[in-house]
């Protein structure tokens, strides 16, 4: 399973603060708890600035990679604010995202071109959110064609099932896990990715329904995730589903977690 | 006037045959129709807002009440006068240029539904020149925008612009949201109001109204 640490979003409080003071020390540590948690990429969002962002995103590139050696997920829909970003970046990056929208893709795609890296390709259609697993597969695939057609391999693109809300639509869970698994049988070597805390969106424990999303996730071929590395209840569930999904050889990470007393019981 | 306490607590509930039968019986015993949605329906759906509020019910359980009352106010709007209208005030909203993110709006639509407010709801990636279009065919009260993509929100204060050169701007309010929106924003666009999810919207179209 590939961990995108989620931490470092303008979105939450602590990290637009760090920003707007320029924290080095405060981005720095946080970068560092999620690398030690086992996160092997860290995103990066400066996405509440409008104005800001590319400033924001590029320098946030500087902090963490000098914090952390790990590649950056560069989270932003905003083109220019990747291009930046993407030249002070040491390594191959994942970008997140591209999708079909009308002026996403072309957009986006010089920029996804421009240096080898992963690429998040989200099920967003051209003119509207996708409601089915079809609708879902449909983007997908396009996606993946066009981005391969471009020369990515495919084992660099992450195609997001877009996870909507089950408090809106009681059918959202199955959708994204349906993608999800379609995708990965139709294109061996594909990756696919999502965040976890769309599905719990307007509803109560969400941290209990987002860990429990992971696990079916995971069951339905999920190979990579944008989560808090630093939860240990939700890194204990990772741990625990790898296992049982039969990828951790003699339960070895299980246990040695176990041992290491990074398993937080119920 | 009629004890309502029944049909309110049908909508809390969002239990819709229970909430018809509860209107049904009030048509019967030639209840005011207004009354009927006032102290019936929008009663009902204020207390949704404020439990919403607290913490106390959550998204799905709001979604029904407003379906639930739909029900109902279909049932009651064939009993409307000729020309008799209902509505708080009337709202155009939708999604900006180049936004296809539409949950967050259609819970603000609903929810403003429920509080007796009349909705225009123009969908997604809509272009500042269709809302101001819209906002002075239907003699809007307010204008509502949603943006979930910082790329996105400068439609927003496009759309405040292009208001402003069509001289509709001073005849409406205007209220934004979505993930990314801050009151700050909302400040710096210079729109009248921000509301961070759909029960405050109600309770800031109501103050933009003045309606208590």
């Amino acid at each position: 399973m590939i961990i995108v640490g989620e931490k470092i979003n303008s979105s939450r409080k602590s990290i637009a603060q760090a920003l707007e003071k320029r924290d080095v020390e405060f981005i720095g540590t946080v970068a560092r708890e999620q690398a030690e948690a086992g996160a092997l990429y860290i995103d990066v969002n400066a996405g509440t600035y409008v104005n800001e962002e590319v400033d924001y995103l590029c320098w946030l590139v500087e902090v963490v990679q000098s914090a952390v050696d790990l590649p950056l997920c560069l989270d932003s829909p905003n083109p220019k604010a990747l291009s930046e970003a993407i030249k002070r970046h040491k390594g191959e990056p994942m970008i997140n995202s591209i999708s079909l929208e009308k002026d996403r893709f072309p957009s986006l795609l010089p920029v996804v071109t421009s240096q080898p890296c992963k690429v998040v390709a989200l099920c967003m259609a051209q003119t509207s959110m996708p409601r089915t697993v079809e609708e879902r597969v449909s983007v997908g695939s396009e996606l993946i064609s066009k981005l391969t057609d471009e020369g990515i391999p495919i084992e660099n693109i992450y195609v997001d099932p877009l996870v909507q809300p089950v408090a809106v639509d009681i059918a959202m869970g199955l959708a994204a896990l349906g993608a999800v698994q379609k995708i990965m049988n139709d294109f061996p070597g594909v990756n696919t990715i999502c965040g976890l805390s769309n599905i719990s969106f307007g509803l109560p424990e969400r941290h209990l329904i987002n860990r429990n999303f992971l696990a079916l996730g995971m069951a339905y071929g999920l190979s990579a995730a944008i989560l808090d590395p630093t939860d240990t209840k939700l890194m204990a569930t990772l741990l625990a589903v790898e296992m049982l999904l039969g990828r951790d050889e003699y339960c070895q990470s299980f246990i040695k977690a176990y041992q290491e007393g990074r398993i937080a019981e119920g | 006037m009629g004890n309502f306490t029944a049909l309110n607590e049908a909508v809390i509930k969002g239990d819709v045959q229970t909430a018809v039968a509860e209107t049904q019986k009030a048509l019967d015993a030639s209840q005011e129709v207004r009354g009927i949605i006032d102290n019936g329906l929008i009663a009902a759906m204020d207390e949704v807002g404020e439990r919403f509020s607290k913490g106390q019910l959550f998204v799905p359980q709001m979604l029904r009440s407003a379906k639930t009352m739909q029900a109902c106010m279909n049932l009651l709007k064939p009993h409307l006068q000729e020309g008799e209208t209902t509505t708080k005030g009337i709202v155009v909203i939708g999604t900006v240029k180049g936004d296809l993110h539409d949950i967050g709006k259609n819970l603000v639509s609903m929810m403003l539904e429920g509080a007796g407010f009349e909705i225009e709801d123009l969908g997604v990636d809509v272009a500042p020149e269709e809302f101001a279009r819209k906002v002075r065919e239907v003699n809007a009260d307010i204008l509502g925008m949603s943006a979930l993509l910082s790329i996105t929100m400068p439609a927003m204060a496009e759309t405040v612009k292009v208001l402003r050169n069509s001289g509709i701007r001073d005849t409406l309010k205007v209220m934004i949201g979505g993930a990314p929106v801050t009151e700050k924003y909302a400040q710096e666009i210079q729109a009248d109001s921000y509301a961070p999810d759909a029960a405050s919207a109600v309770v800031e179209a109501k103050k933009l109204l003045g309606i208590s």
